[in-house]
């Protein structure tokens, strides 16, 4: 970041908060700015609706293999058409939602907990704390991340449970890096020192007055990084890691599709597939939307 | 200059102990028994006691630390359990097939994204600029394995303009002399123009997918850091001293606007050798990365490990070569040191 952002940044720390009808305002205008914001919210909406009823409204059991439609194109009473199996693609697509964005929502989760207090701690306290973390965070990095992810798995076993773990460890570096540089930036602000000088200990002022401060940037990440663990436990799952059929997951899907591409059978790969690139499309797409609401700084 | 490169160097030095650390930690510290993973699953207790006298593992924990550097050092990465090859053997077979489908990818994706990013930053705002940032949010979010069969379905099946996809060469030829290892180069040196464009017409398909997948990361920074460039002062002076525009924008622009871009390299290094991995994977490509998933599969640990581990100490040679680069495509920094 340049300087005159920092200068403007700290300009904003001591700044009275905006009341929140110009807030919705801003908001407004950044959607109205850019539609798309607008479409990819309205798709977070539909994938989090999937994932919610997905499983009480699909036309068929997903589980379900019918050995008289085996490998269906698309049509009225299979939309997606069915797989090797005979089991209904569109239901085992919309089903499959739930899995992947759990997998990814307690990915994010689990490295907001881990990345997010070690980052704070870092910034705010300095010296060791700093330095193992930073350390930490740049052996982390010196690994191609989705081979990391790789060789976490093999080693922790083939379970759902440790492609959350290897994702959130993955991502450690890009929490830790993010909370360390707001919380550093905030550790002499007026309000520490203030919350400081009225007798507040140390670990009270990180958790009740750093935290909410740089929780919107924290925010943005969290959207922003999302995408990033959908694609990373998809391709895990793709390699065969983690879930097993028959449990309909997006990654897996693909890779039963697979073989079936060069013999013409395009539905069984193309739409898992395709609901896989526009999860990733959606978070991509509200991350850079929050990150204009939040830090115009940065807007491109 | 020199003793600038041998001061990165340095900086080398606990990057790389970090990372043997992590391998080995991956292998001795979680949970489950290591000597289980070596044994296979026919073991009887009494074989599995047996590995692990003879793996070391009843030894402190620093006493197998020590022992698994040594064995580095000596180039042994252990043995495959279910081929009993030695890893490292494999590996070294293997990686010519990996190194050429990611650099000719990143070739390819350099070659369109530099250009697109450039185009789209001198024409601000035009449908160039927008394609720009169409292919650039699209390239993050297309799985590369989805991506890698969408183009085997079109240009395969549908068209038949690109063979199937079965590795690096037809059944049909036989492999060129090996000097590099990089089939195209080999067969080049050997004047065998058939296989160079057999050859050339089975990398095509998986390099254009891993190029696909690196391209939104180098465009964006292209245009972002030409954006940059192209409204600071020492351009608008080129312009007013009445330079031609393409010469303002090629010569004094754009060699300042590739700094940026080269550091973001070396993130498009770290995203390309893993989704190496997955194009391999769809492309039956016999490079590292399927070996790698073989072994997965099978719970065979050793290769996994020393696949980790040639990954991340070749990630580190590369960021290592891509700074000695920026020093030496930037004056200022040679300055500084």
């Amino acid at each position: 970041m340049n300087e005159s952002a920092t200068v403007i940044r700290q300009a904003a720390l001591v700044a009275p908060t905006t009341p929140r009808n110009s807030m919705l305002r801003h908001a407004r205008y950044v959607v109205s700015e850019n539609p798309v914001t607008g479409l990819a919210f309205a798709l977070f909406l539909l994938i989090a609706l999937a994932a919610l009823i997905g499983p009480y409204v699909v036309p068929h059991d997903p589980l379900a293999s019918d050995t008289a439609v085996t490998l269906k194109p698309p049509s009225w009473q299979h939309w997606f058409g069915t797989d090797q199996l005979g089991r209904d693609i569109l239901s085992r697509v919309v089903v499959a939602t739930r899995l992947d964005f759990v997998i990814a929502l307690s990915s994010v989760a689990l490295v907001f907990a881990m990345g997010g207090f070690a980052g704070i701690a870092a910034g705010y306290f300095g010296g060791w704390t700093d330095r193992i973390v930073s350390r930490i965070a740049d052996t982390i990095m010196a690994f191609p991340l989705f081979v990391l992810a790789m060789g976490i798995v093999a080693a922790l076993g083939n379970t759902v449970t440790n492609i959350v773990i290897a994702t959130a460890i993955i991502n450690f570096p890009l929490y830790a890096r993010v909370a360390r540089a707001e919380a550093n930036v905030r550790r002499e602000a007026g309000f520490v020192q203030a919350a400081r000088l009225s007798g507040n200990g140390e670990f009270r002022i990180l958790l009740m007055h750093i935290l909410p401060n740089i929780m919107p940037i924290m925010m943005v990440q969290i959207s922003l990084t999302m995408g990033y663990a959908i694609l990373n436990a998809a391709g895990l799952s793709f390699i065969g890691l983690g879930v097993r059929p028959p449990t309909p997951e997006w990654g897996i899907m693909v890779a039963e599709g697979a073989g079936n591409i060069i013999s013409g059978e395009w539905w069984i790969a193309l739409f898992p597939g395709a609901a896989l690139m526009l999860a990733v499309f959606c978070f991509n797409l509200l991350g850079d939307g929050l990150r204009d609401l939040v830090d115009p700084q940065r807007r491109t | 200059m020199l003793g600038k490169i041998g001061k990165r160097l340095v900086t080398v030095i606990p990057t790389l102990i970090g990372v043997i650390v992590v391998t080995f930690l991956l292998t001795r510290v979680l949970p489950g028994d290591p000597a289980i993973y070596f044994a296979g699953p026919a073991a009887t207790p009494q074989s599995i006691a047996d590995i692990r006298k003879q793996l070391g593992f009843d030894r402190p924990l620093p006493e197998q630390f020590a022992r698994y550097v040594g064995d580095l050092a000596h180039g042994n990465f252990g043995n495959s359990l279910s081929t009993g090859r030695p890893v490292s053997a494999e590996i070294t077979s293997r990686l010519p097939a990996s190194a050429e489908l990611t650099l000719t990818g990143l070739i390819i994706s350099i070659l369109i994204a530099v250009p697109l990013g450039i185009l789209a930053a001198v024409r601000q705002g035009s449908w160039i600029d927008h394609l720009c940032r169409v292919v650039a949010t699209a390239g993050v979010s297309l799985p590369v394995f989805f991506t890698g069969l969408l183009l085997v379905y079109v240009l395969y099946f549908r068209l038949g303009w690109a063979p199937a996809p079965i590795g690096r060469l037809d059944a049909f030829y036989t492999a060129p002399k090996q000097y590099t290892g990089f089939y195209l180069l080999d067969s080049l040196f050997t004047g065998d123009f058939e296989t160079f464009r057999a050859a050339l017409s089975q990398l095509i398909l998986p390099a254009f997918t891993l190029g696909i997948f690196s391209l939104a990361p180098i465009a964006r920074m292209t245009r972002a850091s030409m954006l940059a460039v192209l409204a600071s002062d020492f351009v608008r002076t080129a312009r007013a001293s009445g330079l031609k525009p393409s010469t303002v924008i090629l010569v004094y622009a754009f060699r300042n606007a590739m700094l940026p871009v080269v550091t973001t390299l070396g993130m498009v290094f770290s995203f390309l050798l893993g989704a190496n991995v997955l194009v391999e994977k769809v492309f039956a490509w016999p490079g590292i990365g399927s070996y790698a998933v073989e072994a997965l599969i099978a719970s065979d640990f050793a290769p996994v490990q020393g696949f980790v581990l040639t990954m991340a100490i070749l990630y580190v040679a590369l960021n290592l070569a891509i700074d000695v680069l920026y020093g030496v495509i930037d004056p200022r920094v040679r300055l500084e040191g």
